[in-house]
């Protein structure tokens, strides 16, 4: 048995760092993983992404073209993944983000304010946490539990101040995907009232 | 009626370091001078066993017969960087490389340039004698405007050919640079003072003082087409006025020394 | 030791340190500087040699250098800077010093660019620098095999004073996975009667790759391809997957071959009876082993990150008992495992030949648009 998950955004969004949890927690379950990214010129503010692939028997291709889920953070990784997903998949959009909703109709979607959940945590960059967490509840491939454990064990020693709120960030991103949390956007700059953003989803 | 007494005196003997195998040299060449003020200095420095040498390609490739010290073949130009890898694992050894002007100024300029901008603690004895001599005669970046060469056969045009380059201004330029003189092989008092400097450079390797670098003005009467008298002649015409016999860079604890 | 979650450009160099590498000369190029980098801190911290030369040209004649000296010692690059390094190599090929060096190849020719390739097989294993000689080279598929080939190429070089180059690509470079790293062995210097250390109490040693005499080389030449085929008798390395009862055999190295697993697997699935024979050792190339299953298969099938370089060697060892398909993506473009799977599916369901050339009939499918390549 073998999932395949692409995380995907631009560079700075943690894309790559929430498939190496996602690896490291995979790893730790004594499964087989691979942790394979898009490398060069798009790390310095292109477009990035990694496809981890967990595994319970020897790994052979580190790259699929039709990775079972995909945690896509901006809308040019929409439109590069949407096509690629297999079908009875799951997509984790970031709505903050994305402004049009997959048409997919044969893959499980989410659209979710991540950026809005993050900031309401007070830190943006929990974003890529926030949809792992939403992730994991639809794609229940390893649990939240060993997820936050994974973060615990191998989150960098300089980092570990954020080891909570990334934990809270996680917990926040499964329950919107539950359907139990409701997020305010952000007021826009020209003062209109808050938008309720309930979740999205097929 | 007392035996007259003879007092036996050495005129002349071969230094340990050299290995007496007879050099392939032409006759008059300069080479072996030099070969035998390095040798001096290794035996008075009592450094032969501690020494590794790097030997170029050139006209002088196979240095290492003749010396009595462990030796290496470099690639053409790349001594210098092979002495880098010598020195830095086995860093209190005498590491020198021998190398002449195509090897160190035309397809070794940048590993020359970067020892010495990095300090390298080696000593590089630099042969200039205007030419390729082992192709036979070709010019060589320190061939002189207006020298004819077999591939400057009607003199060296500056105008498409360029400039001679001046290897030890240019080097004494870097920081790293403990010791940058140049001296000249075309008499004896010259041939004294090249030897001093000789020291002086291993002297600075052995202070840990930073990349040291001999140039001698040296002859090639084969491919000059003049007789071994007539090239010393050449030499310090037309050579000594376009390359001068300076001390380009010599730091403060050198200048001390006394040989 | 346990296993961690490693990049394999970092897992290389570790290894290499833990392997007893006391110098590592090398310069920045993509998809490998992790390895230098990690060097530039970790050599220093134990108080072992690292320098970051001018130019790949320096590199390895600091490598060179180092090596004359008994010195365990190493350089690693991608391929553009390879090629700077082949004059190197054959020098240090015909003065017969251990060296290691890795290369996480690219695309190409010229710049090219960054992506994984494999485009450098011919380059490592059939040629490189001038002369007669041979290089052993190891093809690692994951990072594990990354750090056992690190490891297994400082045993090789000295065992048989001879270049050995880890030849891996971008993918193994880039990616993670578990692997376990081995334990820290102490660094040593070789004691044999060739390195050049100062001749005290002995007499000089010279280190050379000239032998002027053409009657010298000759000797020279002989010694260091008979060593070769020491080598050939004892050292090569592959890996074999389904194959006992296989009537088709896939044949690929490095991340092809890991990718083509996949593929296999797949194939299975629907019943067809295919293996994969992965070599690890590409020189010495596992000839015999592909002999003998070119006896018993109906077909092969080659699949590379070039246009076809280790064909040349199937094909060698098959010789023309069976037909050898070829499926091939080069320029740094990895294939999908369902690319492999649709040649697999062709291999064992269309008539095949023994005729022509797997190669031109592999580009003509592409150029005709039979072979959609997505």
């Amino acid at each position: 048995m073998q999932t395949e998950i692409v995380f995907a955004g631009f560079g700075g969004q943690g894309a790559l760092f929430a498939g190496q949890i996602m690896a490291f927690t995979g790893m730790d379950a004594g499964l087989a993983v691979t942790w394979m990214p898009s490398y060069g010129p798009e790390m310095r503010g292109g477009t990035a992404n990694c496809q981890v692939i967990i595994s319970d028997e020897e790994i052979g291709s580190p790259l699929t073209r039709t990775p079972l889920a995909a945690v896509i953070m901006n809308l040019p990784s929409l439109d590069k993944f949407e096509d690629r997903i297999a079908p009875g998949g799951v997509m984790i959009v970031n709505s903050s983000l994305v402004n049009r909703q997959p048409t997919r109709t044969d893959v499980d979607w989410l659209m979710i304010p991540a950026q809005e959940i993050a900031e309401s945590l007070g830190n943006r960059r929990l974003l890529n946490m926030v949809m792992l967490g939403a992730l994991l509840q639809k794609l229940p491939v390893i649990s939240i539990e060993a997820l936050e454990k994974g973060l615990d064990v191998h989150l960098p020693e300089r980092h570990r101040k954020f080891l909570k709120p990334n934990i809270e960030a996680i917990r926040q991103g499964a329950a919107f995907a539950r359907g139990e949390l409701t997020v305010e956007a952000t007021p826009g700059a020209n003062g209109h009232e808050p938008e309720v953003i309930p979740p999205t989803s097929v | 009626m007392d035996t007259p007494q003879t007092e036996v005196q050495t005129v002349y003997i071969r230094p340990a370091s050299l290995s007496g195998t007879p050099t392939h040299y032409c006759p008059g060449c300069t080479h072996g001078i030099a070969h035998r003020l390095v040798a001096e200095v290794l035996d008075e420095m009592n450094v032969r066993e501690q020494t590794i040498g790097v030997a170029p390609v050139g006209c002088s490739v196979f240095a290492y017969n003749y010396f009595n010290c462990d030796f290496v073949e470099a690639a053409h130009g790349r001594a210098p960087a092979m002495a880098t890898g010598i020195k830095r694992v086995m860093p209190n050894h005498i590491v020198f490389t021998y190398q002449g002007d195509g090897d160190l100024a035309s397809i070794g300029m940048s590993e020359i340039m970067h020892v010495a901008g990095r300090g390298e603690n080696i000593t590089v004895i630099f042969i200039n004698n205007t030419i390729y001599g082992m192709t036979g005669g070709q010019m060589a970046p320190t061939t002189l405007p207006g020298q004819r060469t077999t591939s400057s056969p009607n003199g060296r045009d500056v105008e498409t050919m360029g400039y001679p380059l001046h290897m030890a201004e240019l080097l004494a330029q870097q920081p790293g640079a403990g010791y940058v003189v140049r001296r000249s092989l075309h008499d004896p008092k010259n041939i004294r003072q090249a030897k001093k400097a000789i020291r002086v450079a291993f002297e600075a390797q052995k202070r840990g003082l930073g990349f040291s670098l001999v140039e001698l003005l040296s002859t090639c009467p084969t491919n000059w087409g003049v007789t071994p008298r007539e090239a010393l002649g050449w030499l310090e015409e037309h050579m000594i006025p376009v390359y001068p016999l300076q001390d380009f860079k010599v730091i403060p604890t050198l200048a001390e020394l006394k040989f | 030791m346990t296993k961690e979650l490693l990049e394999g450009n970092f897992a290389m160099a570790e290894a290499a340190v833990r392997a007893g590498c006391e110098a590592y000369f090398g310069y920045p190029i993509t998809p490998q500087t992790e390895i230098l980098e990690w060097m530039s801190h970790r050599m220093p911290e134990l108080k072992r040699t690292f320098l970051q030369a001018e130019s790949e040209v320096a590199a390895i004649n600091m490598v060179y250098g180092a090596a004359c000296t008994g010195t365990r010692v190493m350089s690693s690059s991608s391929s553009p800077g390879v090629s700077l390094m082949m004059e190197g190599l054959s020098y240090i090929a015909g003065t017969e010093v251990p060296v290691v060096l890795i290369d996480v190849v690219r695309g190409g020719p010229g710049l090219g660019n960054i992506a994984p390739a494999q485009s450098d097989y011919n380059q490592l294993n059939h040629g490189g620098g001038h002369g007669d000689y041979h290089q052993i080279v190891l093809a690692p598929a994951s990072v594990q095999e990354a750090i056992d080939m690190t490891v297994l190429a400082f045993e090789l070089a000295e065992k048989y004073r001879n270049i050995v180059v880890v030849m891996a690509d971008g993918s193994v470079g880039q990616m993670m996975e578990p692997a376990e790293l081995p334990e820290m062995r102490p660094v040593t210097r070789i004691q044999g009667d060739w390195p050049v250390t100062g001749n005290v109490g002995r007499p000089p040693r010279v280190l050379t790759s000239i032998y002027i005499d053409p009657p010298a080389e000759e000797v020279y030449n002989h010694k260091i391809l008979n060593k070769w085929y020491d080598i050939q008798a004892n050292e090569i390395r592959y890996k074999e997957y389904y194959l006992d009862d296989a009537d088709f055999v896939v044949v690929g190295f490095g991340t092809a071959g890991r990718i083509a697993l996949t593929s296999v697997r797949a194939a299975r699935a629907e019943g067809i009876k295919v293996g994969l024979l992965r070599p690890i050792t590409t020189s010495p190339f596992p000839f015999s082993q592909l002999d003998e299953l070119s006896k018993r298969a109906q077909g092969m099938l080659v699949v590379e990150m070039n246009t076809g370089q280790m064909l040349d060697d199937v094909r060698l060892a098959a010789k023309g008992r069976l037909p050898v398909e070829f499926y091939g993506r080069p320029g740094g473009m990895m294939p999908f495992p369902d690319d492999i799977l649709g040649e697999i599916r062709r291999l064992a369901h269309t008539p095949l030949t023994t005729e022509g050339d797997p190669r031109k009939r592999w580009m003509d499918r592409v150029r005709t648009g039979e072979l959609m390549l997505r």
